[in-house]
């Protein structure tokens, strides 16, 4: 049934903390390698050794710059060549299995379902008829049709993984989560307000992508922490006056270590 | 949006097929005797072709075609299934008039199965503009302009082709034929022209400010919404996740058409307003005189339309942005 199952108190998703991401693409090759052997595989390459490769993914890491002292509205091209300070961000972008998502309710087939128990968004690839119709409906990215398979494939959080037993414990997590160096995913249940990832986003201020859109994303993204050099604060840095150290490298120095 | 040719054929066809069968419905509900037996079948039977053909030509669309059926089963939620059930219904009044009219059944019964026939190739256009205009994510799609649109096009091509059908040199052999058949022949030619005229003029204003519309209209996420960074100051993407394309870069990030959308434009408000109602006119004016020529312009009007559909329905598809491309700034990050 493409229709959505009512409310489930249980909400697996991920917590991203944008703060420590270091993109290294680590969650992406991990998540194509578990995806790609495993209950929901393959996520086929098309000529992956050519001029033009193109394949499946259920996990792209794209990488941001954010010019601070730069209004919005004011300025249609930022950062690059303005002479401000900027902060990257790197920023991985995957299914954020929402709580409203149209691309479950516009397939034809009810091969495009939400699990009634833990809100995981899948897709049963023996019914997909490969319209491609859930792909324009999501507002994230997060399906990719496979012109091999010609069914529309996308991120399962793992939920070959997440409940098998045939693991340990600790690693019934998904592969992406697995595989962060930095710790910047974290896994668990968002319907769950004493859960260590509702803890988290509740600490850290997580915050969902495009909720202008209204789909209720499950996944929350937790904002950089302000930067030393005042890059990622809210607050407009307060002006200070332009001091001339080049006739002493001591006063510069000195001028350094009291600015920290 | 890519623009696939499947999917364009698709919709302008079976717009078309459709809009002609709720003509011809309505028409016959209304007022059997304008039509003629054999008219009346031509006209059941170039609808279905039309119908047909773009049904089929949507399938190729599909990456799994003979699992099509699957498609039916899900019209609680999805509009793509509600046309597809709204589509294969239509066919029992089409098929039930058709025998009808060939075994000489009760015209009450006929003319009931014409409206019923109108009100399913109404529904199922109905549905083909709901699956545009229910997608948030495409603005360009989810406006008040779009359901309208499909429905006066597809009565644009209905009507050119139902008038083709209803050629001036078949009126005069019947007239010929049928001394008293000149009035109310010459009621529904001059209804279909003027109803033509009026949906050509409706057409080019709804398609104009549809335009205007699309131009003007601010999207109202942001790559700032779209990243939620927008607190600490303009966002740019430096890099995007792969240095090829990816499906929805190929997909969602098709670009040549806005390079050339203003003349695509113009040739599209020319090839379905101002020159196939000229040439409608022409027809009706040479029917006497020339019925031969008038026949000619009525064809050429009926191709006219439709090459400007399918002028029209390339740029509806090309020239909408998704949403998904402000992550990668809303440009393609590999131009091919």
């Amino acid at each position: 049934m493409t229709a959505l199952p009512p409310p489930s108190s249980k909400k697996l998703g991920l917590v991203i903390d944008l703060d420590i991401c270091v993109g290294c693409h680590a969650c992406a090759v991990a998540c194509k390698e578990w995806n790609d052997g495993g209950a929901f595989g393959p996520l086929p390459d098309e000529n992956p050794y050519g001029a033009d490769p193109l394949g499946v993914w259920f996990n792209r890491v794209h990488t941001y710059e954010i010019a601070p002292g730069i209004p919005l509205a004011a300025n249609p091209s930022p950062a690059g060549g303005s002479g401000e300070k900027g902060m990257t961000v790197h920023f991985p972008r995957s299914c954020l299995h929402c709580e409203t998502p149209d691309c479950v309710t516009v397939c034809p087939t009810g091969a495009s379902y939400k699990r009634a128990e833990d809100g995981i968004v899948l897709v049963d690839e023996d019914k997909c008829i490969g319209c491609k119709l859930c792909s324009w409906a999501c507002p994230y990215g997060a399906r990719e049709y496979s012109e091999v398979r010609g069914v529309m494939q996308k991120c399962t959080l793992c939920v070959d993984r997440i409940y098998n037993e045939a693991f340990d414990a600790h690693d019934r997590q998904p592969a992406c989560v697995m595989a962060c160096p930095t710790r910047a995913r974290h896994f668990g249940d968002l319907g769950d307000a004493d859960s260590a990832v509702s803890k988290l986003v509740a600490e850290r201020s997580g915050y969902d992508l495009m909720s202008e859109m209204g789909y209720k994303p499950v996944n929350k993204y937790l904002p950089p922490r302000p930067r030393r050099d005042g890059c990622g604060s809210t607050r407009k840095p307060a002006e200070t006056e332009k001091v001339d150290f080049s006739t002493s490298p001591l006063l510069r120095w000195v001028d350094k270590v009291l600015s920290r | 949006m890519r623009p696939a040719f499947s999917v364009i054929f698709f919709t302008v066809m079976s717009g078309s097929g459709y809009g002609l069968l709720f003509l011809f419905g309505l028409l016959f509900a209304f007022d059997t005797p304008l039509i003629t037996r054999n008219e009346a079948l031509i006209a059941l039977a170039v609808g279905a072709i039309f119908v047909i053909a773009g049904l089929l030509a949507s399938t190729l669309h599909l990456g799994q075609p003979q699992r099509a059926w699957r498609a039916f089963s899900q019209w609680r939620s999805s509009w793509l299934s509600r046309e597809g059930v709204a589509s294969l219904a239509s066919f029992a009044p089409m098929l039930a008039l058709a025998w009808c009219l060939w075994r000489g059944g009760d015209p009450n019964v006929a003319r009931a199965l014409g409206a019923l026939l109108a009100v399913l190739a109404a529904i199922t256009v109905v549905c083909t503009a709901k699956i545009y205009t229910s997608l948030k994510t495409i603005a360009a799609w989810h406006n008040a302009y779009v359901l309208p649109g499909y429905l006066l096009l597809g009565l644009l091509g209905g009507a050119a082709w139902l008038l083709c059908l209803h050629a001036p040199h078949q009126a005069h052999v019947l007239k010929s034929a049928q001394p008293d058949f000149k009035l109310v022949d010459l009621r529904l030619e001059e209804l279909l022209v003027i109803g033509f005229v009026l949906f050509g003029l409706a057409s080019i204003t709804l398609k104009s400010r549809y335009w205007r519309h699309i131009d003007t209209e601010t999207c109202t996420s942001s790559i700032e919404s779209a990243t939620g960074l927008g607190r600490f100051g303009a966002v740019r993407s430096v890099e995007a996740p792969h240095t090829e394309e990816n499906y929805l870069t190929h997909e969602m990030g098709f670009a040549l058409a806005r390079k050339h959308a203003a003349r695509l434009r113009r040739i599209a408000l020319i090839l379905i307003g101002p020159l196939p109602i000229l040439l409608a006119l022409a027809a009706f004016l040479f029917e006497l005189c020339a019925p031969l020529l008038a026949s000619c312009c009525m064809y050429a009007t009926a191709f006219v339309v439709t090459a400007g559909l399918f002028v029209e329905r390339w740029l509806f598809f090309a020239q909408a942005k998704h949403v998904v491309m402000l992550y990668y700034g809303g440009a393609r990050p590999h131009s091919a």
